[in-house]
């Protein structure tokens, strides 16, 4: 006969460390500065835009996510599917948390690719192997060729990127197997900290770069940091939609909110931990290294070097082919550049581990099995995915396809579902007064009032217009409106000069297949609940 | 970098660190749970040897 304890975490300054480590990941560093940075959607507008998101959607659905979680917990639920089962208490109410499966296990298929990446980079960068000289082109092959984007299959073998995928892909359940305090919480404790001080240090070191180059002062970090911070026309940035969908999106998807993470680490707590104050902790964590540190290392670095063209190439360029070029004509430029990866990595793992963790926990009460059980089933679930995103390598058009259906589509979706859930299957007054129970800290009033009608106001047409432009290829002007599709429905269903991608195609049958196991899971799983 | 440049990027930064190094301390400071339990860990009890 076997007991079960409760899965817990150890502290409540983990707990925040775990929900932080999830949030904080490549984004922060890279996307962040590249959209503040961007000459049309960028500067002062979208700081203001983004700001505004983060009162109205970000942080009260970070309260929600944690308030459901801990409701679900105590009811002894810790998955998405588990909790909403409890929540809705109808039938049907189990499949509304798939996503909260589908959605952490299926970025995790292409997240501990981009992982590896880092590490890969790491090594290379502290080894010299990144000293490629001043030629842009030899940084975009060496990118090219390290993430098999030549050719489908370049990397699968005996491989050093395949090697360094194996590594981190093992890794990652190795530490999930040890379980939430001793695995997931001891990484975060410590891996946290010491993200931090890596990026102070490079913080310091690109604040004294100066001017590298005397014979072009115009290229210095002080222009540098103008370039991604002179606000430029507010009042016009902002009449723009471009700007409020870029903005709200980098706050939901920077916030780790509708991932089905934090529903499930909150689901660990007890009833009378608090959640208020963890929640606005793990999230000023989250926003102090995005806009703290994020928003001061990379563009500047990147324009004292290079200029501002370097700078607008999107988050793979910035990261893997910008950088480690300017890495290279620092001196030290491979300690600086090494440190930059592992730090990268750093904020990797302690997000692909949040990512494990939802799906673990579904295995372990909805199939009944044991830690070992669960961890093999979803190791052979995500060995499948992975391998599918590594195999597909060519033009990263697997990894692409799975981060907009999945990574996009579905997480707004997700926290769009989890805003209404909580106003109307849980009820705005009943979830205000769970959120307080236990709490160290009261949320204003006000707030309140943004939960039940602000958030999920905003949030649906935030979704319109992410659907429309990125599904309808709306050109987000309302006096000459057009809808060209856009390219992951191009591949899908081929148009005028654009055919179908039998890749893509293959990546969307097999999300398909997943999402229809996962259904037939949460079914089965329903039925031990009933059962209860 | 412009004047409102240099005042959007301390406003920005000075906010985010001051909430979170605020955040900081009143968790670090706060009151402790008593009924808290430190350190339970999942296990099976047939794992527990192995583990």
């Amino acid at each position: 006969m076997t007991t079960k304890q409760p899965d817990g975490w150890s502290s409540k300054l983990g707990v925040i460390m775990a929900v932080a480590g999830s949030a904080v990941g490549l984004g922060n560093f890279l996307r962040f500065p590249g959209l503040v940075a961007d000459k049309e959607t960028g500067g002062g507008a979208f700081l203001i835009a983004y700001f505004i998101s983060l009162l109205v959607v970000g942080l009260p659905i970070c309260w929600v996510e944690w308030t459901l979680g801990r409701f679900g917990g105590t009811q002894g639920y810790n998955s998405s599917p588990g909790i909403f089962h409890a929540i809705i208490r109808k039938p049907w109410g189990k499949y509304v948390g798939l996503l909260g499966f589908i959605i952490p296990v299926g970025v995790y298929f292409y997240y501990v690719v981009i992982e590896s990446w880092c590490l890969g980079y790491a090594w290379h960068s502290f080894t010299g192997g990144l000293d490629l000289g001043k030629d842009p082109a030899a940084y975009a092959g060496f990118f090219g060729t390290f993430t098999g984007q030549t050719a489908d299959g370049a990397i699968l073998g005996f491989t050093g990127p395949f090697l360094f995928f194996v590594g981190v892909f093992i890794l990652n359940f190795v530490i999930i197997y040890r379980g939430l305090s001793k695995g997931i919480e001891f990484i975060c404790n410590w891996g946290m900290p010491l993200l931090i001080i890596i990026a102070l240090a490079l913080l310091v070191r690109v604040m004294t770069l100066g001017t590298p180059d005397p014979t072009k002062p115009e290229l210095s970090v002080w222009n540098g940091l103008g370039y991604m911070w002179d606000p430029r026309d507010i009042a016009k940035g902002l009449s723009n939609p471009a700007v409020w969908l870029k903005a709200a999106s980098q706050i939901f998807f920077t916030l780790s909110v509708g991932f089905g993470v934090i529903i499930t680490y909150a689901s660990y707590l007890k009833k009378k931990d608090d959640v208020v104050l963890s929640g606005l902790t793990a999230t000023a964590a989250n926003e102090f290294c995005e806009v703290g540190l994020g928003g001061l290392i990379t563009v500047p670095a990147a324009f004292a070097f290079l200029g501002a063209s370097a700078v607008a190439g999107g988050t793979f360029a910035l990261g893997f082919n910008v950088l480690p070029q300017v890495f290279a004509g620092m001196p030290y430029g491979h300690l600086f550049g090494g440190l930059f990866f592992t730090l990268l990595f750093i904020a990797a793992i302690t997000s692909s581990l949040s990512m494990l963790q939802p799906g673990i926990a579904f295995l372990e009460e909805g199939l009944g099995l044991d830690r070992r059980g669960s961890v093999a089933l979803l190791g052979l679930i995500t060995a499948v995915g992975c391998t599918l995103v590594m195999w597909f390598s060519a033009d990263l058009k697997a990894l692409k396809t799975v981060d907009f259906w999945i990574g996009d589509i579905g997480i707004f979706l997700q926290g769009t579902i989890l805003i209404y859930v909580f106003n109307l299957s849980f009820g705005t007054e009943r979830g205000w007064t769970e959120a307080h129970h236990g709490a160290d800290l009261r949320i204003p009033k006000v707030f309140k009032f943004v939960i039940r009608w602000l958030s999920p106001a905003f949030l649906t047409i935030v979704f319109g217009l992410f659907v429309l432009k990125n599904v309808a290829g709306w050109n987000l002007s309302f006096g000459a409106p057009v809808f060209t599709p856009t390219e992951p429905i191009l591949d899908l269903v081929g148009g005028p000069g654009h055919l179908a991608n039998g890749v893509a195609r293959l990546t969307a049958f097999g999300l398909l297949v997943f999402a229809g196991f996962t259904a037939l899971m949460i079914r089965r799983a329903g039925q031990r609940w009933g059962a209860r | 970098m412009t004047l409102a440049g240099l005042l959007f990027m301390l406003l920005s930064v000075g906010a985010v660190t001051t909430l979170f190094v605020w955040c900081l301390v009143k968790v670090l400071t706060g009151k402790k749970n008593p009924d808290h339990l430190a350190h339970v860990e999942p296990i099976e009890a047939k794992d527990i040897d192995r583990r």
